[in-house]
């Protein structure tokens, strides 16, 4: 049987398929563990630098209350986000109504659905290109563990701490706007109590 | 409302043109041998009153002893449509004929086919993995996979 096989497909170069592959390998590779919270640590010298806890106050206010999510949500949770954004539950009370499409304008990534190991690296790079500071939220099940796919699934990356570090993690399956923005109201309460000037520690972070 | 001719009502014709290429006909559907499968889906959607000139899908199914590849097909000119199927017994290396000259709706379906079920279909010009990743192993949707 004859096809034709000038001019009729449009496909990528098997390359750049080769490249994907080997990028989706490495990153499985390197993420068979949890990443842990970044912020562990602040409990320990919360008790440090009483001089500028007024200068941390301001910072820490004016962080809270514009939080802005990226927009990266890769499944079914992110109608119970819109959900959240639209005028019944009215996130915008807290002060994070903008969407940004851009990553580099966000400063949260609210991880609304399954994640497949395919999808991973284009998440990961979101995370990378947002601009310090940043705060992740876990949103599901599938979003903290991989949810129903966890032990079953080929494809599915199990929670988005082995890609990314988490701040706050929502259940549900998936979880009301309720509880996201109770999630929500969680993160600002965290990001309250977070030192900006405490000295270098030994580790470097 | 569509018309779901049998396959029995198909299987008469090709016989006639293709002796001995049918395996089974019956109500539901008419399963073909797989060496004259590009002859024979081409004459169904080339013969007038036949005419199926649209592919609706192609999926595939792992019965263990073969795989099964159906191929739903209607014909948008006389709003029928019927199910021919056809069979793979080689499991190391399965292989089957592309239809993607006859219809070029089949192109990213057998590429599916070979990403979750292994099938080689020769004569597709772009025969690679869709949904899954490169170096990925095995075929998942295989009833032995895991």
């Amino acid at each position: 049987m004859e096809v034709d096989k000038v001019g009729k497909y449009i496909y990528p170069d098997i390359e750049l398929d080769r490249y994907e592959g080997q990028v989706i390998e490495e990153l499985k590779t390197n993420s068979r563990q949890p990443i842990s919270d970044p912020d562990k640590w602040l409990e320990e010298e919360v008790e440090q630098n009483i001089l500028l806890t007024t200068v941390d106050a301001l910072i820490n206010w004016s962080r809270r209350s514009s939080l802005w999510p990226a927009i990266c949500f890769p499944a079914c949770c992110a109608f119970e986000l819109i959900a959240a954004n639209g005028p019944r539950f009215d996130l915008s009370r807290f002060g994070m109504e903008i969407l940004r499409a851009s990553p580099r304008q966000a400063d949260l990534l609210i991880t609304a659905g399954t994640l497949t190991w395919k999808m991973a690296p284009s998440v990961k790079r979101i995370y990378n290109q947002m601009a310090e500071p940043k705060w992740v939220i876990a949103m599901g099940a599938c979003g903290i563990s991989g949810g129903i796919f966890a032990s079953s699934s080929y494809a599915v990356v199990p929670g988005y701490n082995r890609i990314v570090p988490v701040d706050v993690y929502i259940p549900g399956c998936p979880p009301r706007p309720e509880s996201l923005i109770y999630g929500i109201q969680m993160l600002q309460k965290k990001i309250a109590r977070k030192r900006n000037f405490v000295p270098d520690r030994e580790d470097g972070r | 409302m569509t018309r779901t001719l049998s396959g029995k009502d198909i299987a008469g014709q090709l016989e006639e043109k293709f002796p001995g290429s049918i395996v089974e006909s019956n109500q539901a559907h008419l399963i073909v041998k797989s060496e004259v499968l590009p002859d024979t889906l081409r004459f169904l959607k080339e013969t007038a009153g036949l005419d199926f000139n649209y592919l609706n899908h192609i999926t595939a199914v792992d019965y263990y002893q073969y795989f099964e590849v159906v191929y739903q097909l209607s014909s948008l000119e006389h709003n029928h449509t019927t199910v021919v199927k056809t069979r793979c017994y080689d499991r190391e290396n399965p292989s089957l004929p592309s239809v993607i000259g006859i219809w070029q709706g089949a192109d990213f379906q057998e590429r599916e086919i070979y990403d979750l079920m292994g099938i080689n279909f020769t004569g597709h010009p772009n025969m690679k993995r869709i949904f899954l990743w490169e170096d990925f192993q095995g075929h998942p949707l295989r009833k032995d996979y895991l």
